[in-house]
């Protein structure tokens, strides 16, 4: 299986006639996923790459009987509203691609999906894709590339990838996949301070994933997302073993490079407190983002003695 | 960071009515005198400094006559914190204070949603206290829980008759961090003093950034986290990010104290915040100084790619020029490739580039920057994913070593063609785009056309002209540039878009 998509999962897009929402829809469908509608405010009765647009994601669901996920490719300052239309339609599951969206508002989704137990991934995601299957957001842009960067699962050398960096996401797909490692299905958590599903929730969800051998993550300074990872391993909740990166060990107090969500305030987030936390905790901490794939594949052959 | 200083979010929260001490802030001594003596009172200056230990610094003095104040606030007002030499002093009224109540507001990333941070024993030695600190979970939609509140101020040992007050007061800062859209808001302390009145002594504010386009009011000039005054191309740099909104550009200058011990100095161009990160790590393990952070991704247009390289390049006593992102990118790499052609050309570049560009149509990527950047004065190389940071920074680290660095003058040279009569032209937003239809034989015409991605035409004469309406032509400035650079490596290099950046232009005449 995989985790959060595969190619079973009916996908809507909205804000599918802008100049992202109609590029990525044609993408993500070449890649393989179901995108059954498309939902823009005043544009119902359109389509967009066979899609069928609706005014409402309500009238969207209603109509193709059934939605999974939804994607928001709005601009920033309308995922709020967005987010909760999809949440109050009866989306499971949102997607939020956009950066820059004002913390309060991702606060404010937040609340709305608690009480509706609705999950979401971002914002300022990439997106999730789950190779062989299908993708959400942009992961891979081209499908011929993502075909061609990311493996599908393998027995018994299958992990699953989360990052806090967007690129970095692609990074390790492409480079593991070098090493002849399957992927399962790689997260971009999304850069911001405040994200729907933080590296521990989709780690929960690798650990009850019957491809995923084990979990590799691009982590970062700031935050406490890879703390708490480490109190669910001690926990014995993630007990499939954890390779990981954290980036951002020049970084210093008080000065971001890019991503909200990677900048130290006080003593919390450094990059220091987050290797010990996750060694002690028993992850393999590389030092080099270069010696990740060989330490994932150490950590695969041990799971598998040769000749097994 | 959109942070605020003391007395801006004092004067902030006072109209909001909370209550701040008297006081004024003030830039020179000669007018600390002057509040001191109005406020008729022994008063506090407080340097306006952001930094978390101001007291212990000597920015917090006390002064009992006016005098004595001008005397220290020429002190104060001489102080430097980090990079940021103090410009105000913020003189009050010295407060008869009988309780100090600590309050933070921060944002708790694990709860998704904010938290007040709460002690009725006041901040000093909050560190070693931090069990006993009340944590109130805030809902973001329905703000403070009076209740919540008043539990445990009610356990305080602050007057009775003044809890209701409190309670009020601190439910009114909550509710303006929320108005505002505050990161962080602390008052540390609030105050009761002697005469039972309910005072903010200390305000610091941080703004979400994402979200002062809401919140005009406030002045915010530039809403990124620094730990310097924003400089002139920090400045420049932000105002083109708000000007285009597609992808994303960041800029940021770091310290370079200490760089004539290293290689040297070197402009950073990165794409996506953790490969810039891992990037800029090895250069700086092959021995170079990193004069400026930048990214560029998220699908920018050319222009935007093209005018970080411009802001990068006009940093002085560059000796390279380094980029390198996450590597393995999702956007279509050979826009960036056009933009940093176009910039490398036109500033004739004399020092050495490697960049890595890989993803995406990489090949046409590292194509396109080898042929248009072959015949520059300095080596221009170009890399894939399968070329990791670490070997294009030591590569770098060769073609700096041999000795092909010039100085570089940063000068912008635009081609004759420009501004003539007899040139064709047409405006595009934020520039414009010239054709030299001098030499426009039948061979070039169609050539031009070939690369316009049909948003030129021949006209009557056989020369190129718009094929479409300005309005529709104006923000396609990325195929006209790419429409220049393949004239360019055809040898024929009769289109030209201009995209001016005056504040460069003059800076560098």
């Amino acid at each position: 299986m995989a985790i959060i998509i595969d190619k079973t999962k009916n996908v809507l897009v909205q804000g599918i006639t802008g100049r992202e929402g109609r590029a990525r829809t044609k993408l993500m469908r070449e890649f393989g996923t179901n995108v059954v509608a498309g939902c823009t405010p005043g544009k119902g009765g359109q389509d967009v790459e066979g899609v069928p647009v609706f005014d409402t994601v309500k009238e969207g669901v209603e109509k193709v009987g059934g939605v999974d996920i939804s994607v928001i490719f709005v601009p920033a300052k309308l995922v709020k509203g967005a987010a909760i239309e999809a949440i109050e339609a009866g989306v499971q599951t949102l997607l939020l691609v956009p950066d820059r969206v004002p913390l309060w508002d991702t606060m404010e989704i937040a609340a709305v999906a608690r009480d509706h137990g609705t999950n979401f991934i971002g914002p300022n995601t990439l997106g999730v894709i789950s190779p062989g299957q299908a993708v959400i957001g942009m992961i891979g842009g081209k499908a011929s590339s993502a075909r061609e960067w990311f493996n599908e699962p393998m027995a018994g050398r299958t992990v699953g990838v989360i990052s806090r960096s967007g690129g970095m996401t692609s990074s390790c797909g492409y480079y593991l996949s070098r090493k002849e490692i399957g992927l399962s299905t790689l997260v971009h958590v999304g850069g911001d301070s405040v994200i729907g599903l933080s590296i521990p929730d989709i780690a929960l969800m690798f650990e009850n994933d019957s491809d995923t051998d084990a979990i590799v993550i691009f982590g970062e300074i700031g935050g406490s997302q890879e703390e708490r990872l480490a109190e669910l391993m001690i926990e014995k909740k993630v007990t499939k073993p954890v390779v990981a990166y954290i980036g951002g060990k020049a970084a210093k107090e008080g000065t971001r490079f890019s991503h909200a969500g990677a900048i130290i305030e006080g003593n919390r987030g450094t990059h220091v407190g987050k290797v010990k936390a996750l060694r002690e905790a028993g992850a393999v901490v590389v030092d080099g983002f270069g010696d990740l794939p060989d330490a994932a594949l150490d950590v695969l052959n041990k799971l598998q003695p040769a000749g097994a | 960071m959109a942070r605020l200083h003391e007395f801006q979010g004092k004067a902030l929260i006072k109209e909001h009515e909370v209550d701040v001490p008297r006081g004024q802030a003030v830039t020179s001594p000669a007018e600390a005198k002057n509040v001191a003596a109005d406020l008729n009172c022994p008063v506090v200056l407080k340097v306006q400094a952001w930094t978390t230990s101001r007291k212990a610094q000597g920015g917090i003095l006390f002064a009992d006559t006016p005098d004595e104040a001008k005397e220290h606030a020429e002190k104060l007002l001489g102080m430097t914190f980090g990079n940021f030499p103090a410009s105000e002093v913020l003189v009050e009224e010295k407060l008869k204070i009988t309780h100090e109540i600590f309050v933070s507001l921060s944002i708790d990333d694990a709860a998704q949603s904010p938290v007040l941070l709460l002690d009725c024993a006041g901040g000093s030695g909050i560190e070693d206290r931090a069990e006993t600190v009340a944590r109130i979970p805030i809902n973001p939609i329905y703000g403070a829980d009076k209740d919540s509140i008043a539990h445990v101020v009610e356990q305080s040992k602050i007057f009775p008759e003044m809890h209701d007050d409190v309670v009020t007061t601190i439910s009114k800062l909550v509710d303006l961090a929320r108005k505002f859209e505050a990161r962080a808001l602390e008052i540390n302390p609030l105050v009761v003093t002697e005469d039972l009145r309910i005072i903010a002594a200390d305000c610091r504010i941080t703004i979400d950034d994402y979200a002062v386009f809401r919140h005009p009011e406030l002045g915010i000039e530039i809403a990124r986290e620094l730990d310097h005054p924003a400089t002139d191309l920090e400045r420049l740099a932000y105002e083109m990010e708000m000007n285009d909104h597609r992808g994303t550009f960041y800029f940021a200058q770091l310290p370079t104290a200490g760089h004539a011990e290293t290689k040297g100095l070197i402009g950073f161009h990165g794409a996506g915040g953790g490969g810039s990160m891992m990037s800029m790590d090895a250069a700086t393990n092959e021995g170079f100084t990193i004069a400026n952070f930048c990214d560029t991704s998220g699908n920018p247009s050319v222009a935007k790619v093209y005018r970080a390289a411009r802001i990068i390049c006009a940093q002085p006593d560059l000796i390279g020029y380094f980029g390198s992102g996450s590597g393995v990118a999702s956007q279509e790499q050979y826009h960036s490739a056009y933009g940093l052609a176009k910039a490398f050309i036109e500033m004739n570049m004399s020092i050495p580039v490697v960049v890595r560009l890989g993803g995406n149509s990489e090949d046409r990527a590292v194509e396109i920057l080898h042929d248009a950047c072959g015949k520059l004065p300095a080596p221009v190389e170009c890399y894939r994913k399968d070329d990791t940071p670490a070997f294009c920074a030591s590569r770098f680290a060769e073609l700096v070593a041999s000795g092909k660095t010039q100085s570089t003058d940063n000068k912008r040279t635009v081609p004759d063609f420009v501004g003539k009569d007899s040139s064709y032209n047409f405006p595009i937003q934020g520039g414009t785009v010239w054709i030299d239809h001098a030499n426009c034989d039948d061979e070039t015409a169609s050539l031009v056309i070939k690369h316009s991605q049909e948003l030129l035409k021949l006209n009557d004469e056989g020369k190129p002209v718009m094929a479409v309406d300005e309005e529709s032509i104006a923000k396609k400035d990325s195929e006209l540039i790419a429409c220049e650079i393949e004239c360019f490596r055809a040898g024929k290099p009769v289109v030209f878009v201009d995209l001016q950046i005056p504040q460069l232009d003059q800076a560098a005449a």
